[in-house]
């Protein structure tokens, strides 16, 4: 899954990137319908959250690859991504190694962290990732990043994915205007899917659009509706170049969704009926499929073929984190201090 | 003889702590490019309590940043500039603040090396003002040394004299975790808090380490331990003067580090005296009293032979007027209080 080098018109997907984004896209989903099957495991008839090979609050990303994929189709490894408590499909299109990611999330020996992080906490330094579990937390850190990459003269922006609840944390505040006051290589994304667990946007924030913000800090600000692919590519795209040039910060907010409870167990009583099934008819990757279909004539064989590859990708990191053992109790001692 | 005294006394260079911990910044930001300062006043001013003076006029603005009232944003920044290749030395103007940005300190900092398995490393230095005495109130006057040194994955030092000051400033800098370090105000040299001349000390003038987790006897002594950190020190080394008048020998340990803690020389020295006092500025309860009287406790009780003392702030918000204050602070008065008492305490014998 090699995606094309940084061009110098970023505003349109070429082919390879479209495919790049869809099959970054289908490996996410994949991984998250099997990590829904896998957490159930154990946990039926009497729901136990800490029970089954998969333990722990599980926050699931379906619907918001999109945000993911037309934001990372722009970064190389050295760019610093944060993220948040439902990161897996920005780690997917990051590059975070995914054998590895899906055994941490098992708690093995073999995860990023043999088991110390979890599904919260996923950190691969090799593509410069990392998430957390606290909202807004992942601001400053990529901020900070930004900063490193600035004073070492040294290549990378900073992007900070957050949700939509996370704009009225301070650490927003704060980290945006440190970002534009020294004009840092620095993004932020904020993945709009709406809810705040169960509290709605409209009744959390003072305003519908989070990119007025960027009005405060005198910088760029994008809204992206309808969890358009091509368009977070696009205005992504700009941003990531600016910030590259020198330009400063930019801030996006993308209105994306939630094909899935806040985390899994959540019955989602809070959504007004017949709203998942309105966001699952319009779901991202059928619209994906559709338009490399219309765009590229993406033929049903090959698509077959596509999606064969991309749950195989899936599959081998199920089958390797299964596979791969508990690391001893005792190991939780180290790596306090390095 | 004479000339002896008089060529050690050219050579010696007494540093307030404030300049000795400038000097082993500027000394690391001329060796290591990566090392750089932020936070509130340290550029132009010079840091409100004088550790980073100097260092704008050698380094410039580009890697002395006075950063925006914005505690949460640049201590998130010096975590994720600290991840990426950087040392940041990063100032939070009194430790009082912290509870505007402890999130990033202590679920960021402290912890991501661990959730990183060890593959993020997060070397930077948080210095921080601690302490009272001078009527600032209790928002800007707390030492909170037991809140950092209880969550783990952060190293916590506390200087009490200006050649510990550089020294643990140097190896601070070059650890690769996060370390708070914890500078008392009234041991800082700034004329105006009221300065403890024991802080101001000779250090020498290139770099040196002091490596972290190793206690400093300061002064010997058979009948009485005295354990304390910072400001505690000297009030120690006041009391262990007094005590000596009335034949009493104390022995004076200087914690130096509380993150790691050096428990074998407290220890070794209690095995000895058999007496033990603790001294602390921090709130008594929950704190490093009681964590020092649990190391001895933990692994031989029956080389005490009478029951621990402690002298701690009482468990209250510091308060704002003189005779307020002064009645909760620890002093040497209190320190030989507690010898007495523990003499008049219950001697345990132990067959």
């Amino acid at each position: 899954m090699e995606k094309n080098s940084l061009q110098e018109e970023n505003l349109t997907p070429t082919k390879e990137q479209k495919f790049w984004m869809y099959r970054n896209m289908l490996v996410s989903r994949f991984l998250e319908e099997s990590i829904e099957q896998i957490y159930l495991e154990g946990k039926k008839p009497v729901f136990n959250m800490a029970a089954g090979p998969i333990p722990g609050e599980m926050h699931l990303s379906n619907g918001q690859e999109p945000c993911a994929v037309g934001v990372c189709a722009h970064l190389q490894p050295f760019d610093v991504v944060t993220a948040t408590h439902r990161p897996h499909h920005i780690a997917v299109a990051k590059g975070v190694n995914l054998n590895k990611m899906v055994a941490e999330i098992f708690g093995k020996s073999t995860g990023l962290s043999g088991g110390r992080g979890g599904h919260m906490h996923i950190f691969d330094a090799d593509v410069n990732f990392a998430c957390s579990g606290i909202i807004g937390q992942g601001m400053g850190p990529a901020v900070g990043a930004a900063l490193s990459r600035k004073m070492q003269g040294k290549e990378g922006v900073g992007v900070a994915f957050i949700g939509e609840g996370a704009v009225n944390q301070g650490a927003f505040h704060e980290a945006m205007n440190l970002a534009a006051v020294w004009k840092l290589p620095f993004i932020t994304i904020i993945e709009d899917n709406q809810w705040g667990i169960s509290v709605a946007k409209s009744e959390s924030t003072a305003v519908p659009d989070n990119s007025v913000r960027a009005q405060a800090y005198g910088i760029p600000g994008y809204q992206v509706r309808d969890n358009d692919t091509y368009e977070i590519f696009r205005v992504a795209g700009e941003a990531i170049e600016r910030a590259r040039k020198g330009g400063g910060p930019s801030l996006i907010e993308i209105e994306t969704y939630r094909l899935a409870g806040h985390f899994m167990g959540d019955a989602e009583g809070y959504r007004p009926p017949g709203e998942l099934d309105g966001l699952k008819a319009k779901d991202p990757i059928n619209v994906m499929r559709a338009r490399l279909g219309s765009e590229e004539g993406l033929t049903d064989e090959q698509n077959d073929r596509i999606v064969a590859e991309a749950r195989a990708t899936v599959d081998a990191a199920v089958n390797f984190a299964r596979e791969s053992a508990y690391p001893s109790p005792e190991e939780a001692l180290e790596k306090v201090f390095v | 003889m004479n000339e002896q005294v008089t060529t050690v006394a050219a050579n010696e260079r007494r540093l307030t702590i404030a300049r000795a911990m400038a000097e082993a910044i500027a000394q690391e930001m001329r060796t290591d490019p990566s090392v750089f300062v932020m936070g509130e006043d340290i550029a132009k001013l010079g840091g409100v309590f004088g550790n980073t003076r100097g260092l704008l006029e050698e380094f410039g603005n580009e890697r002395v940043r006075d950063t925006p009232i914005s505690e949460t944003a640049f201590m998130g920044a010096a975590v994720g500039a600290a991840s990426d290749g950087m040392r940041p030395v990063v100032e939070l103007m009194f430790v009082d603040f912290f509870g505007v940005c402890f999130d990033a300190i202590y679920n960021s900092a402290a912890k991501n090396a661990y959730f990183s398995g060890g593959n993020v490393k997060v070397p930077m230095v948080l210095m921080t003002s601690t302490g009272g005495g001078y009527c600032d109130a209790g928002q800007h006057s707390q030492c909170l040394y037991a809140t950092f040194a209880h969550l783990p994955g952060m190293k916590v030092i506390t200087p009490s004299n200006a050649y510990d000051a550089k020294g643990l400033m140097t190896s601070a800098i070059r650890d690769n975790n996060p370390v708070i370090y914890m500078f008392h105000k009234g041991l800082q040299g700034m004329g105006w808090l009221g300065t403890e001349p024991g802080a101001t000390v000779h250090v020498p003038e290139e770099a040196y380490e002091i490596p972290f987790g190793k206690a400093a006897i300061v002064r010997e002594g058979s009948d009485v331990s005295i354990v304390a950190v910072g400001m505690g020190v000297h009030h120690s080394l006041k009391a262990a003067a007094k005590l000596a008048e009335e034949g009493v020998s104390a022995e004076v340990i200087d914690l130096r580090t509380l993150v790691p803690l050096d428990r074998d020389t407290v220890f070794n020295s209690v095995a000895k005296t058999g007496r033990l006092i603790v001294v602390d500025e921090d709130y008594k309860s929950y704190g490093v009293t009681g964590e020092i009287i649990a190391t001895i406790a933990e692994r031989d009780v029956s080389i005490l032979k009478a029951s621990p003392q402690r002298v701690a702030y009482p468990d209250i918000p510091i308060p704002f007027t003189r005779p307020m204050e002064q009645f909760a602070l620890p002093n040497p008065d209190k320190i030989i209080s507690a010898y007495h008492n523990l003499k008049r305490a219950r001697t345990w014998r132990w067959l």
